[in-house]
């Protein structure tokens, strides 16, 4: 009973009401659609939180378990290049921010441009990524058949890596769970090199929808729930940096 | 600092939703020369022996990078309540989710891998 005189008062003129293009009709206001969209983007974010979370825990847990061999592993990983990819991708983030704030000011080529920037950024990540790779393969750290722990057993057999760290050598059986430490490093890194190569897709689609006008006439949903994407990506990597290439520099 | 566009949309009693927030290039700005400046600051502090205290001041240093990200350049500070609570409650669950594996891998087996 409650219920029926709930809903009556003031439905005549609620079920049509003015509305523009892009809202969807069964929104109230614009807001509400906006906040709407916010919320499920959030929620889909936490799903990928709770995803690298379970990643991050196993590397926790390896970390301590094999103490010697995931210090040792580390070592291989270039600072350089880490600290120089997690400069452009904050750059990207940066970029991409500005991509919002173009579209909500409605600036056409602004949202272009910081568009691009923001898809070049991303392709000069995995460029880099892709240098360290190759390095990776080259020196046999690729986990599976041709893994080689030589590396760690003759620290010195590694000239590059042993004059900067003096690493001593190994006994085998922990040496061999230096293969678990580039398993997590390329499941991480790998995972995230691949939302990256995601969003450079969705950003392609979205410069060619920008030069349209499609994001500056109000309606900027897309562009922010895209934004939070980028830069939850970028989140990650601030985490994975440190984590995979800076803490173990000392630790022997 | 902050300019807010109206929708031109009723604002009555009742409604919860707010209107849009627009974070100006300045905030932007500021917010990525302090990600850089602490980007420095991690590597940094990674060349300096700190024992046991290198990975938490890594992690520390991260926590605060992913806290300016998330409040400025994904803009929670200035979003509804909505989103602040299932930002929470993620960050919290993420939590657990460490906390409890953790505290039954300690429990178990530690030491007798």
């Amino acid at each position: 009973m409650s219920d029926s005189t709930a809903i009556a008062p003031g439905a005549p003129e609620a079920a049509h009401h003015d509305h523009p293009p892009y809202q969807r009709h069964h929104f109230e206001t614009v807001e509400q659609q906006a906040d709407a969209t916010n919320f499920a983007m959030w929620l889909f974010l936490l799903t990928e939180i709770m995803f690298f979370g379970g990643l991050f825990t196993a590397y926790l847990i390896y970390r301590n378990w094999y103490y010697p061999a995931f210090v040792e592993a580390s070592h291989q990983l270039n600072i350089f290049w880490g600290t120089a990819n997690t400069a452009v991708l904050i750059s990207s983030s940066f970029t991409m921010a500005m991509g919002v704030w173009c579209a909500e000011t409605r600036r056409r080529s602004g949202l272009v441009l910081c568009l691009v920037l923001t898809f070049l950024l991303g392709l000069v990540f995995l460029g880099i990524k892709s240098i360290e790779y190759s390095e990776k393969i080259e020196k046999h750290h690729v986990p599976g058949f041709h893994y080689s722990v030589s590396a760690f057993i003759d620290p010195q057999s590694d000239p590059e890596i042993y004059k900067e760290y003096h690493d001593k050598p190994m006994p085998l059986d922990m040496a061999r769970h230096t293969e678990l430490y580039f398993f997590l490093y390329f499941a991480m890194t790998g995972m995230h090199a691949l939302h990256m190569i995601i969003g450079i897709a969705i950003l392609g689609f979205m410069i060619f929808k920008a030069r349209a006008g499609a994001y500056t006439a109000g309606h900027v949903t897309f562009v922010e729930n895209f934004g939070l994407y980028w830069h939850f990506v970028d989140i990650v990597w601030i985490f994975l940096f440190p984590l995979l290439y800076l803490i173990s520099r000392h630790a022997n | 600092m902050s300019e807010h566009i109206e929708h031109g949309t009723q604002h009555g009693a009742g409604h919860t939703e707010h209107e849009h927030h627009v974070t100006p290039p300045i905030v932007y700005l500021v917010i990525f020369g302090c990600l850089l400046v602490l980007t420095g600051a991690t590597v940094g502090a990674s060349y300096i022996e700190m024992g046991v205290f290198n990975p938490i001041v890594a992690i520390l240093i991260g926590v605060v990078k992913a806290t300016l990200v998330i409040l400025f350049f994904m803009g929670v500070k200035y979003s509804t309540r909505l989103t602040k609570l299932t930002v929470g409650a993620g960050l919290f669950t993420f939590l657990v989710l460490i906390g409890m594996t953790l505290s039954d891998y300690i429990s178990r087996a530690w030491g007798r891998w």
